[in-house]
């Protein structure tokens, strides 16, 4: 187990990068603390699974160095940084057993018999799949199969990472939540460090203690699920998590008051804001009530716990969300809750201030 | 539920029976029809019942020309599979080489067999013949016309010219299929080249490989054009296998009889081979 310090990381895969649109990923520059669950979260495209690949020693990096606990290993190969890695597809050698499948990564790094048939055992116990061990591998339904790729990460007691790339694609859905559990088991009681690669934001809430979130080739925000939600560095990230994301509508900022169209909304301080200013405030904390700014609604999406509200509020789509219970007034009006208001110019955020 | 029978249906699928009784069905049992009987010409025929058969089965000619077509069969399987599987592993899997390499891979199959045959009957003749010329100025004696292991060898090597590139292009096809990830995760794994190959490449090529060996063994058990071309089956009877010999009773000798028993003791062979490769391995893949 490691730390992963990634050094001003840059990757191109065109062969003479020029601008900054050429880079694939644009400059990373972060550390991955020992023993942390990390998942990578962005839009298809926005290098995450570049990042990953260049942690594992699939890619090098075109600029910038990698780190385990301090030692250089930019240059290493995939096998010398000894790394674990799961595939989006599960990857099985399906003429051996399960058994043999966990043993191959040992038998291959020359291990003796012993030592690997205590290893696999242990490693079956693991992942639960002890019953299946003697059997063909390519009998095995989807997310068995991908137990055994993971397995073949954890067989190595000394790993010092293991990645996961969108691991639970193909996965059925009530599969994919079992497997999530039995991960987070294996971080709790093992303390591997994990990255995991996904676009789907459930997965890497659920899944992490932190939540690196990419965009275009760079990392937006790395937070807490907590923070990703109340205080989303960029408009990026208030869109992209959250179900509905943020609502994010252009407005001027005096002083604490910031003007939307004929509308005037307290702030809870003074932000110094320049630039393309923009209020995002999530649906949870828009309140729908009798006072507050005029809105239309155009449509109620009763979700079973909660009801999605969407409205136009001076010509602009603006979502609310309101309990089961509660219903939509005859001349409907908003009202911000000034907790959950972030300012943004061009897009970064900026401090209430004062 | 009612079902409503419509019998039209057999309209659609007559013209094909129509094709297949006349290119398949009724030349296939004019020969059975011929191999129980005797004739003189002028459409005159006798019974002979099992005479043919018998004579067949015993002459040592046509296990002779038997053991021929199996040595051959099996040399050519045992250079064209591994071949193959060498050559598609090494072809490049993106860039223009692709392009390249698969064009230059096709090449051989695209020319007509007898003018395979005719090409390498030129290329090894003594006096105008490129490599007959050329092996004799080095010093080595070589005649594909007199001596039956140059014969053997020009047939062999013509034919592993000819039709490698077909087990070639079978393999790579089935190794183009294989997702990156997986050699993603065998060097993850730490695996060596021959493992990958092993564990990865091989059992993912097992199918085309199936096709490849039966289709190779199917055509090379069949061999006529080319050596017919080469070497006429000579020297001597040193390079005359069934499909030859078949020819030379039916067409040379014209006995009807004789040829169309010897036809179907052939068909029944070529059958019954096949269908020991493609069980031994089908079996081969269910008990992995």
């Amino acid at each position: 187990m490691a730390r992963i310090d990634v050094n001003h990381v840059r990757h191109s895969y065109l062969p003479n990068p020029q601008k900054d649109a050429d880079f694939a990923l644009r400059e990373v520059h972060h550390t991955f603390e020992d023993g942390g669950a990390y998942a990578l979260l962005g839009p298809s495209g926005c290098g995450k699974t570049t990042l990953l690949n260049i942690i594992s020693g699939l890619l090098h990096p075109s600029h910038g160095r990698l780190l385990f606990n301090g030692k250089d290993v930019t240059n290493l190969s995939t096998q010398e940084r000894n790394i674990a890695q799961v595939f989006q597809f599960p990857v099985i050698y399906d003429t051996m057993t399960v058994y043999d499948n966990l043993a191959f990564p040992l038998r291959n790094r020359g291990v003796p018999e012993a030592d690997v048939d205590r290893k696999v055992r242990e490693t079956l116990e693991m992942i639960d799949l002890a019953s299946w061990a003697r059997k063909k591998a390519r009998g095995l339904t989807a997310d068995q199969k991908q137990k055994i790729s993971l397995g073949r990460g954890l067989v190595r007691s000394d790993v010092n990472a293991i990645l996961f790339d969108e691991p639970l694609t193909v996965i059925d859905p009530h599969m994919k939540w079992v497997l999530r559990s039995q991960l987070k088991q294996l971080h709790r009681r093992f303390g591997y460090t994990m990255v995991y690669v996904t676009h789907d934001q459930t997965e890497a809430l659920t899944f992490a203690d932190q939540v690196v979130v990419m965009y275009d080739g760079g990392i937006v925000q790395i937070g807490t699920p907590a923070e990703l939600f109340e205080r989303p560095r960029h408009t990026f990230v208030g869109y992209f998590i959250g179900s509905p994301g943020m609502n994010v509508m252009p407005v001027a900022i005096d002083g604490k008051t910031a003007t939307l169209g004929s509308q005037r909304i307290e702030l809870p301080g003074a932000p110094k804001a320049s630039g393309a200013v923009e209020l995002g405030i999530r649906p949870e904390y828009v309140r729908l009530g009798r006072e507050g700014m005029a809105v239309s609604i155009s449509k109620v999406e009763d979700l079973g716990r909660h009801k999605v509200v969407r409205a136009k509020l001076e010509g602009r789509d603006i979502a609310a969300v309101i309990g089961e219970d509660e219903t939509v007034p005859a001349e409907p009006k908003v009202r911000f809750d000034p907790a959950g208001i972030n300012i943004y110019a061009d897009s970064w955020r900026v401090e209430m201030g004062a | 539920m009612d079902k409503t029978w419509n019998n039209k249906a057999w309209f659609l699928v007559l013209p094909v029976l129509v094709l297949v009784a006349f290119t398949a069905v009724i030349p296939l049992m004019t020969v059975v029809n011929y191999s129980v009987q005797d004739t003189f010409g002028n459409n005159v025929f006798t019974w002979a019942g099992t005479e043919w058969f018998e004579e067949l089965l015993s002459s040592s000619r046509f296990w002779e020309a038997m053991v021929r077509n199996l040595i051959f069969s099996f040399i050519i399987l045992a250079i064209e599979v591994p071949l193959g599987i060498f050559i598609a592993l090494n072809m490049p899997k993106k860039g223009w080489g692709v392009p390249v390499c698969l064009v230059l891979m096709s090449l051989p199959l695209l020319i007509p067999w007898n003018v395979v045959g005719t090409i390498w009957q030129v290329f090894g003749r003594n006096d105008i013949g490129l490599l007959g010329y050329y092996l004799n100025a080095i010093g080595i004696d070589y005649n594909y016309v007199q001596d039956p292991f140059d014969a053997w060898v020009t047939i062999i090597i013509m034919d592993v010219w000819h039709w490698t590139s077909l087990v070639v292009l079978l393999c790579y096809a089935g190794l183009v299929s294989i997702p990156d990830a997986f050699y993603q995760a065998a060097k993850i794994d730490g695996a060596s080249r021959w493992a990958v190959f092993r564990y990865i490449q091989l059992p993912k090529m097992q199918r085309v490989l199936l096709i490849a060996v039966l289709l190779r063994f199917m055509d090379s058990f069949m061999i006529y054009t080319e050596p017919f071309v080469v070497t006429g089956g000579g020297p001597g009877n040193s390079t005359t296998f069934l499909s030859i010999d078949l020819v030379k009773t039916a067409l040379g000798q014209f006995d009807l009889g004789p040829a169309a028993a010897m036809s179907l003791v052939y068909f029944l062979i070529i059958l019954l081979l096949s269908w020991v490769f493609y069980t031994v391995m089908t079996n081969y893949d269910a008990e992995r």
